[in-house]
């Protein structure tokens, strides 16, 4: 049975709409097969507007990875926004993919990447314009799996009753193993429906199917136990992780936007994972270990990258860039093989010491020097010890002082307020750091010519972290040191004339923490918040606190809990907490040490460079940490160099 | 291709649009100069850049600029305003109505707000076309075509303006939104006619001719 485009009818929407380009595809690097010619097909959501969703790396790697299978499909689909939304529910258009404009409805697999919690009201949009019930229980053959993909998959509690299954971890070797399991299921004839499919993706012991495990509950609210409601699923499921990134060098053909998007540039990963062990961190925690993509992969993949898409600009990501064992010649390097050309080259700077600003002065040889980003993450030395955020003031200092004198004129630095233990004079301390750095540099650089942005946004306690135990600071509290830190900052006119400041309310990272650490009630808020009306929780413009509170108070006390239980409460070593039953590695008696050491300032090394602390993930995860340095350089490129000539 | 930057911190490719279609119009005659750094092939130059375009977005040609700006070759565009559900004898009436019109006032929103202009004066033809013949059989659902060639002024005069003025005169409202499309941009003769502005750098042959 073939599928057709609805662009017919969604072309007389467009007219109607903003941003119309978003809609149409055609991208270079999009796919579009024969519908008839594949057997499996999947429909890869990013649940965020195409703007967003566009550039995220998680889909376009999976998306490449798929089709590259001859007997696959893979389509992409974004959030339609709200003046679309109500124009396609008023002439029944359905949710489609921006590739080839086919139905949602019609893929075997309607996959979701969530990269963050506030996409959930998005996915009920998605779902609902898509003609797929929006409970699991009421689907039936004719409707896609609905699964659930990226690091907010480590908990999917507050999403377990509208996704069929949940993958952790790293998704490419997983795409392709669900997809051999539908290719056989339906080979066979889908014996057993529906039921039988998940039943034996669940076998795998490495995809979650919520409905085949009960929670119970004790009277206080808390968790009793989650366990399995059939003898034939794992106790506990693992998380992925992909071995070998040199033998993944994903993506090859990157896409290449119509629309403006917020990331416009070929970005490659040069490693995953990562071992500082920062207790805020959730993706330093759930992504290890660290495995390095070597340097000689990464010049291919950018040499081929740049000549497939045309980009002009590379991002070099990871957790922590400037850690690659290779990377001083990784970056010096890449500077050689395309200095006079337009191509720039960037690396999210996010370690504070001499170093980095080495690795940016390579970088920017071709004169284009923009700004500089150092997170010191935690304003005192002594919440900075709470975070494991290893970096002293006098570093800090030095650091800045040393890009000033290297001719920056703009640094950013970046904190978060409502940390475990964090006080007022713990925030208060940000302002003194931020004038020391205007003072320290203006005597550097010789000039008053120059600035520093303080970017501060607030803490959202993680599950498989060590924060996870961690009570969260009210909306008001964090709201108020904000103002105080504001107050501080420019309490000396001089100083603070060079000092931006850029902050987040405490509201939505109260609601984001509700999200995260949520249980299966939780979903409960998320479907009113919806009804509500509410979508696009991730765009200020968008999101409503009131909503969310008032969706909390109408669902939650019913069942016992409200919003400040699930926030501003500190759980205790024992509770079953609602992730427990899904394995990131880590060893809940390690992280539990690890928030005991926190809050008595005790530091945690770095195991990429000392020895193993058993955290866990190695030995339960069977995996090991792939660093180099293999020794190896790049070499010149001997191409035709786009010149990049003045006319 | 050897795409020149322009100067300064952010080097920008240099490729000027000429008179680019509004949103959510179909065309047919889109021109853009493109800035090299050392000459190229222009075949191979549009096929590379055909390769790199949606499907829908074809490049049909590429010439060597000779003397004087695109911009300076590009007067005036033709338009097909498919009007669905709309009777080709009502449509006559309003485009009748519009061209017995010494001025006609239609407001559009723009950067500095609402502002009204002339919808008539730019326009040098406007025509219902011939009903198409159908095939066979197929049964006849009325769509007006509508034959436009409008002359670049300040403020432009698009197609929606020249389609607000028909309901300012005879009160047109098509129930469904109008499909335009750009059929010619160029130099208008003083036949009327619109002349390619790739043809001087030609030599006079035009594309069906190569």
């Amino acid at each position: 049975m073939s599928v057709s485009s609805v662009f017919p009818q969604l072309e007389q929407l467009l007219p109607r709409v903003s941003k119309p380009i978003q809609y149409v595809g055609g991208e270079l690097g999009a796919v579009v097969k024969d519908w008839d010619e594949t057997t499996v097909r999947w429909a890869l959501m990013y649940p965020d507007a195409y703007e967003v969703g566009l550039p995220n790396q998680g889909v376009q790697i999976l998306y490449e990875v798929l089709n590259e299978q001859a007997d696959v499909l893979a389509e992409r689909t974004y959030a339609v926004w709200p003046d679309l939304e109500a124009l396609m529910l008023e002439n029944g258009v359905p949710q489609f993919t921006v590739d080839a404009h086919r139905p949602v409805k019609a893929f075997d697999v309607f996959g979701l990447s969530f990269a963050t919690e506030l996409g959930y009201t998005n996915m009920l949009c998605a779902l609902k314009l898509a003609g797929i019930p929006l409970d699991s229980a009421d689907r039936d053959e004719s409707h896609p799996i609905v699964l659930a993909g990226g690091h907010a998959s480590f908990n999917p509690e507050p999403i377990a009753d509208f996704i069929d299954a949940a993958v952790l971890g790293d998704g490419e070797e997983a795409v392709l193993e669900i997809t051999g399991i539908i290719r056989e299921w339906k080979a066979e004839g889908c014996p057993g429906g529906r039921d039988e499919l998940l039943l034996r993706l669940a076998r795998t012991e490495s995809i979650y199917v919520p409905r085949f495990y009960d929670v119970d509950y004790l009277p206080d609210g808390r968790i009793q136990r989650v366990v399995p409601n059939r003898p034939d699923v794992p106790f506990r499921v693992a998380k992925r992780t992909t071995m070998d990134l040199d033998a993944w060098p994903y993506p090859k053909k990157p896409l290449v936007p119509l629309a403006e998007t917020v990331h416009e540039r070929y970005a490659v990963e040069i490693f995953r994972g990562c071992t500082r062990g920062c207790r805020f961190c959730q993706a330093g925690m759930i992504t290890r270990p660290v495995r390095e993509r070597s340097i000689t992969t990464v010049g291919q993949m950018v040499k081929e990258g740049l000549e497939f898409s045309g980009f002009n600009e590379v991002g070099l990501l990871s957790l922590s860039s400037a850690d690659h064992s290779e990377i001083g010649d990784m970056c010096s390097g890449l500077a050689e093989q395309y200095a006079d050309t337009n191509v720039s080259l960037s690396l999210p700077s996010t370690r504070v010491d001499a170093f980095n600003i080495d690795l940016a002065q390579e970088l920017s040889r071709n004169g284009r020097r923009t700004g500089l980003t150092f997170a010191p993450e935690g304003g005192s030395e002594r919440i900075r010890k709470v975070i494991n955020k290893m970096v002293t003031k006098e570093d800090l200092i030095r650091t800045v002082v040393t890009a000033y004198s290297n001719g920056w004129r703009q640094v950013k630095l970046y904190f978060m307020c409502g940390l475990p233990s964090e006080t007022d004079e713990d925030v208060l301390e940000i302002a003194e750091m931020a004038h020391e750095v205007i003072r320290a540099g203006r005597a550097a650089a010789g000039t008053k010519d120059i600035r520093c942005t303080v970017s501060i946004g607030g803490f959202v306690p993680k599950p498989h972290t060590p924060f996870q135990w961690a009570p969260m600071d009210r909306p008001e509290v964090i709201d108020g040191r904000l103002k105080m830190l504001k107050n501080a900052i420019n309490s000396d006119r001089s100083l603070g004339r060079a000092i931006g400041f850029r902050y987040h309310d405490g509201e939505p990272s109260l609601i984001e923490g509700l999200l995260s650490r949520g249980d299966r009630r939780v979903g409960k808020v998320i479907r009113r918040v919806w009804e509500k009306g509410g979508r696009f929780d991730g765009w200020s413009e968008h999101f409503s606190y009131a909503r969310w509170v008032e969706a909390c108070d109408e669902v939650l006390p019913g069942m016992g809990v409200d919003l400040d239980w699930f926030t501003t409460r500190e759980r205790e070593e024992l509770e079953v907490l609602p992730w427990d039953h899904l394995d990131s590695g880590l060893d809940k008696d390690w992280l539990w040490q690890d928030w005991q050491d926190s809050m008595s300032e005790f530091e945690q090394d770095d195991c990429r460079w000392t020895p193993c602390f058993d955290c866990g993930v190695c030995p339960s995860m069977d995996t090991e940490i792939q660093i180099g340095p293999t020794g190896k350089k790049l070499l010149p490129l001997t191409p035709v160099k786009n010149l990049r000539v003045p006319v | 291709m050897p795409i020149a930057f322009s100067q300064g911190f952010t080097p920008h490719p240099k490729i000027s649009y000429a008179s680019a279609a509004p949103t959510g119009v179909g065309s047919e005659a889109e021109y853009l100069e493109i800035g090299l750094q050392a000459p190229v092939d222009p075949e191979q130059l549009r096929v590379a850049l055909d390769a790199a375009l949606s499907p829908g977005l074809d490049i049909l040609e590429a010439v060597i600029a000779g003397e004087g700006s695109l911009a300076d070759r590009i007067d005036a565009s033709q338009w097909r305003l498919e009007l669905p559900q709309v009777e080709p004898a009502v449509a006559e009436k309003a485009v009748t109505a519009f061209l017995d019109s010494a001025e006609v006032l239609v407001e559009r929103m723009t950067k500095q707000g609402k502002r009204a202009f002339d919808a008539r004066a730019a326009v040098s033809r406007c025509a219902v076309a011939a009903e198409p013949d159908l095939p066979s059989g197929a049964v006849a659902v009325p769509c007006a075509i509508i034959d436009l060639v409008v002359r670049q002024v300040t403020p432009a005069v698009r197609p929606d303006d020249v389609l607000s003025g028909l309901r300012v005169v005879a009160g047109l409202e098509p129930p469904v939104p109008p499909r335009v499309t750009r059929l010619a941009q160029g130099t208008l003769t003083a036949q009327g006619e619109i002349v390619d502005p790739l043809d001087a750098d030609r030599g006079g042959v035009g594309i069906g001719e190569r």
